[in-house]
Formats: structure tokens, sequence, C-alpha cells
């Protein structure tokens, strides 16, 4: 029946073969299907992230979340596990392509895979989605306004992120982009900036930027969540999805 | 958005959290998405001990507004205090 599920928490191979913790989330039947690796906002793998993972399952993909936190902090609460990757710089880039790899790898390893895997990150994790699609062999990309793709982080705070335009020639898939027009990081300018530039390479980006929305319009558990602007942008993601992973 | 803007610092001190009373070596400081606060943004500050894992903790979310007036009052605290009380506590440090 769909909406059937079932969703656990497993270890997986990541970045230089570590154990990392992982949410999987799968339909209850066996039919063949894409899958889905969702990449946790900054403040950690936590039940909204988890509830997303379900959501993916629930429509039909296998779905697994990495808790990019897991070394750091095992088993710490999320908020907690959030401000100790925080003090420590965040999530090294290496190592973040090191983890979806993984995910991803364990994705293709379900019987019932048809061997095609996405990928969806929110916040700093839509950045982290570009990253893994400009660095692995996927099928499809989509960025929940992630700042700083095109643009620098300011020098001074403990994080060596840069930008991603170098990769942009490296990227594996159709990527879509998803943005709240109220939001400055990213701000409407650096979509387009984005967009130009993927487009210069020849690559396929769709974006959508929405009215009434700003960041992380996605967060139900946030005051910055906006339903109706939310709702449409999950049909766009599972149309998107079910192109990519499925109907292909 | 996720500011990235985060300033660490060594402190000295102790905090009450989950696990109790604990000495305080580190504050954290950024302006980023609150967890419980129902705001998109404030200033936070962690008081953590690293050493003692990640539950070692104690997590401010903060309106600008109230960590503005929080800093001032912590440094007209300090104005007050007699020099002498300064002198001897850090003397025995």
């Amino acid at each position: 029946m769909r909406g059937d599920l079932t969703a656990t928490t497993i270890t997986i191979s990541g970045a230089n073969g570590d154990q990392v913790e992982a949410y999987f989330a799968t339909p209850s039947d066996s039919l063949p299907r894409g899958s889905v690796v969702v990449i946790h906002h900054l403040p950690g793998y936590d039940a909204a992230t988890k509830e997303i993972t379900r959501r993916f399952a629930a429509e039909g993909f296998a779905a697994i979340c990495p808790n990019l936190y897991s070394r750091e902090a095992p088993g710490a609460d999320p908020d907690d596990a959030a401000a100790t990757a925080r003090a420590l710089g965040g999530v090294p880039d290496e190592r973040l392509v090191g983890d979806v790899a993984g995910a991803a790898a364990f994705l293709r390893t379900q019987p019932a895979s048809n061997g095609a895997v996405g990928v969806i990150g929110y916040c700093s994790g839509g950045r982290q989605s570009v990253l893994a699609a400009c660095s692995l062999d996927l099928q499809a990309a989509v960025d929940c306004y992630g700042a700083f793709v095109v643009a620098d982080v300011p020098g001074g705070f403990p994080f060596a992120f840069t930008k991603l335009t170098p990769l942009f020639e490296h990227l594996s898939c159709p990527l879509l982009g998803l943005f709240g027009a109220e939001d400055q990081f990213p701000s409407p300018e650096q979509n387009a900036e984005m967009a130009s530039l993927l487009e210069a390479h020849g690559k396929s980006f769709t974006s959508h930027t929405f009215d009434g929305a700003g960041h992380a319009f996605f967060a139900t558990d946030r005051p910055s969540y906006r339903p109706e602007v939310a709702t449409r942008a999950w049909g766009i993601v599972l149309d998107f999805f079910g192109t990519h992973l499925i109907g292909a | 958005m996720c500011t990235y803007a985060t300033t660490v610092l060594d402190v000295d001190g102790s905090a009450k959290g989950k696990i109790g009373w604990f000495s305080t070596t580190q504050a954290t400081v950024y302006f980023d998405h609150p967890v419980h606060l129902a705001r998109g943004h404030a200033l936070m500050v962690d008081l953590s001990n690293p050493s003692q894992g990640p539950s070692a903790r104690v997590g401010l979310e903060l309106s600008p507004e109230s960590a503005h007036s929080l800093a001032m009052a912590i440094l007209e605290a300090l104005d007050a205090v007699p020099p002498v009380l300064l002198e001897v506590e850090g003397a025995t440090a």
C-alpha cells in the first residue's frame, strides 16, 4: 500500500570507511524504486529532517539521511551535536562527499533499487547537495536555499567553506534549485548568477523562486515555514525525482 | 540563512545543564537559526566543556535585543565590582 514504510537507524560506511549513523526509510513494498540521500541542515540530524526522510519513503522512494555529526557527537541530542560540530568548524567538504557517497552506495545495494540515486539538502545542506552532485555520480540533485554556492563564506569564522563555482563543470546530473524571494543568503541575484554559470557549462538547472517566502520555508517546526509554498515545492521535488529517478 | 558567523573563545567558569554542574572551558557565540526560540534567527551562546562530551553544554537562544541588554548588564555588573575584588580573584586564579 502506498504510504506504508519502514524507518530505522542504521550504520553505513562513510568517508574514510568511518561508521556513520544514518536514518533509513523505505517503502514496505518491493517494487523497483529510485532513492534519495537527504542532507540535514546545520542545526542537525533532527526530528524534522527524519520526517522529511520518511516523507520520501511514503512517496515511493528509498531515502537515507546520514548523521553528519556522527563522529563529533555520537548518540548526542541533535542540538548538542550541532553545537559541537559548529564549534569545530562544521563538516569538511571532503568528508561530506564521502558520507554521501557511502549513503548512495548503500541505497544502490538495496534489493529494490533501480540504481538511480538523487540528493536533496536544506539550508547548509543545500550547498552540500550541489557539492555532492558536482563530486559524485548521481542522477538528480535538489538545492533548497543553500547559501555560499556562488559566494565565499566571509572571513574570520571557523568555517573553511568555499564557493562551488569551480566545480560546476563537473555537475553530474540535473539540478533543481528552490529558493525564497525574500532570502538574502542565497539572494535572488546569487541564484541568477548560479543559473548563468551552470548554463554556460551546458548543465541542466531548473529553479523556482517563491514570492512570500524567505529562507527555510520547508521547515515545519520554525517560524520561517510557509505552508502554501512548501506544499507547492514538495510537489515540484517529487515530480523532479519522479522524472529523473523513476521515469528515466 | 545559516550565517556561519561564529566566534569560539576559551572561558573559565561553571554552568548547570543536562548533566548537572560542570566546569566550562569554551563559549561559542553565533547568530543563526534557533532550535527552540520562535524566531528565524537568534543570538546564540553555548557554554560547554568539550572534554566531557556534547551534553556538557548550556545553550542560550536570545533575541538580538535581549542579547544586547544581557551583554550590557554583564559589563555594567563587572564595572560595578570593586577593583580590589577582581584583583584578588585574579591573583588566586
